[in-house]
């Protein structure tokens, strides 16, 4: 036999000392997504509702925009925030990286991705569907393609999706579209009234 | 015609711009001439000498097309990709550019593709990469700045619109043919064809396939590849590869993270008497069916730890039709000064000597 001493790597060393301890760190167990693995997953399943529902939510929103407006929306961005951190948390486990696609990807929040893949699933995806990086979880992105083809807009989905802009992380999506779509309208009613002028 | 794409002034230069092609390399011209193409795959050194690149870079030598220089694959540390291109494309072969998401925010990355295309590399692949699960340092962080998608978008903007994704403006834009992985052999499997038409959409030119194993799986799902019309808009190579034995063969399908291996593959492993032999055949086989395909230009050969066959496979599965890839051959003045030196030998000569000789 060579007596060359065998190679012990890093990720040697942290597979035997795993079984050794009782000790489980809550940030990187596969069992730390259970707690909310049902309500995220009904919510994959009822994404053709909660699509519609959105669309009705949204349009709550945008007639609320003079009270934002009066309120400022710097103002409003604390409580909606918090709001929108805890509703979209229980319903979709949402990281709060503050640029929602939810309708996009089936009403399956792409940020629980331990890649954050916002583009569709990676090559390494299990045969029984469940993620590379977290064995015990499903795939992000079988549940959205899943999600997204009860939706409507089920060709949101094949949009390409830009970067994420990590400065607007903990902000509110909620108030940013609504405030886009506001101005959006305003810009087209000056056209309009510009036109008849 | 010579077929081997090179520049005759100076191999490790880039070739002459031809219209319609995006980059200055030998496998766009090869692909978009219509030749079924072979790349390989190199298993980067654990070490800081350009020597081990050169070695294993020559057991290729005239057999490939492109040679992807990978980035930690599987999340596993060794020399970087660029380093690797930069040390290629100076003795003229021509590397593709590995750059994983894993490791590099979008400000290293987009430095990266400016730097590698200034040291004359001609493509580029852009990959998500593994988990650093996967690697030799999982506690590593994992960066998964950009995805491979968006990846793919700022490098076509930065080739096509000169920008960086701020929008400043970049003085010289790099030309590069931009490449992207798929893999048709993991779940949702009705999403896959649409994931490659948003590469496509994203500015992928090339794709380069996982480990294919399954021929049925791959023919479903190029059928609808082609039902979409995308084969048209891409050239698509699939990977393939030799298995060492049914053991390496199974530790692969439960440990490396999406590489589909049938129960048949293992069985016609197990029954044959030299495993590595019939792994090997496996391989050509799979290459023989899988060329017929439509829609397939090529196949990326990853042989881990196997370099060596990849010349008999590609060679034994006449995939190159008699065709001949770029060789890198001693320039003529090298050639010259060997001769030079073996018509010296041992006894060196001073400078009169040398006079003396010839004027007699």
């Amino acid at each position: 036999m060579s007596d060359a001493k065998p190679v012990v790597t890093q990720a040697t060393l942290v597979k035997k000392a795993a079984p050794k301890t009782d000790f489980k760190p809550a940030g990187v167990s596969p069992s730390r997504r259970q707690r909310s693995y049902s309500v995220r997953l009904w919510s994959v399943r009822h994404s053709r509702f909660l699509e519609w529902f959105y669309a009705r939510f949204a349009n709550v929103f945008l007639m609320l925009h003079p009270v934002w407006k009066w309120l400022g929306y710097h103002r409003a961005e604390g409580p909606v925030t918090f709001l929108e951190r805890n509703v979209k948390g229980l319903m979709f486990d949402c990281r709060m990286c503050g640029q929602c696609v939810l309708s996009s990807t089936g009403m399956s929040c792409p940020m629980n991705c331990p890649k954050q893949l916002r583009n569709g699933p990676c090559g390494g995806v299990r045969a029984n569907g469940n993620c590379e990086v977290e064995p015990d979880m499903p795939c992000v992105w079988v549940q959205a393609w899943r999600g997204s083809q009860q939706m409507r807009g089920s060709n949101a989905i094949l949009k390409v999706q830009k970067p994420v802009d990590q400065s607007l992380r903990e902000t509110s999506s909620w108030l940013r579209v609504t405030a886009k779509a506001a101005a959006e309208r305003e810009a087209a009613q000056n056209a309009a009234s510009g036109d008849v002028k | 015609m010579s077929n081997t794409d090179v520049n005759p002034l100076d191999p490790s230069s880039p070739l002459d711009p031809l219209p319609g092609h995006s980059s200055l390399g030998r496998l766009e011209r090869v692909l978009r001439r219509g030749e079924f193409a072979v790349t390989t795959e190199l298993n980067p050194p654990d070490s800081a000498n350009p020597q081990d690149v050169y070695e294993r870079a020559a057991i290729f030598d005239g057999w490939v097309d492109g040679i992807n220089a990978v980035d930690a694959s599987g999340a596993n540390c060794h020399m970087s990709s660029v380093g690797i291109c930069a040390l290629l494309t100076r003795m003229g072969y021509a590397p593709i550019l590995q750059i994983a998401c894993r490791d590099k925010n979008r400000i290293a990355i987009q430095g990266d593709i400016l730097g590698a295309s200034a040291m004359g590399v001609q493509n580029i692949l852009c990959l998500t990469g593994d988990g650093v699960q996967a690697g030799d340092q999982p506690g590593a962080k994992p960066v998964f700045d950009l995805d491979s998608m968006s990846l793919l978008e700022t490098a076509r903007t930065m080739r096509d619109d000169a920008k960086f994704l701020s929008g400043r403006k970049l003085t010289h834009p790099p030309q590069v043919f931009l490449g992207a992985a798929i893999n048709p052999f993991a779940p949702p499997y009705d999403f896959r064809p649409h994931r490659l038409a948003k590469k496509i959409e994203a500015g992928a030119q090339f794709v380069q396939s996982q480990y294919c194993f399954d021929v049925p799986m791959l023919r479903e799902y190029m059928k609808k590849v082609r039902d979409m019309g995308l084969h048209e808009k891409c050239y698509i190579m699939v990977g393939v590869g030799p298995l060492a034995s049914a053991k390496t063969a199974r530790w692969i399908r439960s440990n490396v993270p999406g590489i589909h291996i049938p129960d048949e593959i293992i069985k016609r492993l197990e029954g044959a008497e030299n495993q590595k032999a019939e792994g090997k055949k496996l391989c050509i086989d799979i290459i023989n069916e899988v060329k017929e395909i439509e829609g397939v230009n090529g196949i990326h050969v990853m042989a881990y730890r196997q370099e060596e066959y990849v010349a008999e496979i590609v060679a034994d599965s006449g995939v190159l039709k008699g065709r001949k890839p770029w060789k890198r051959e001693a320039a003529p003045d090298t050639e010259m000064v060997a001769a030079r030196i073996e018509e010296i030998g041992d006894k060196p000569q001073t400078p009169q000597q040398i006079v003396e000789n010839v004027t007699n």
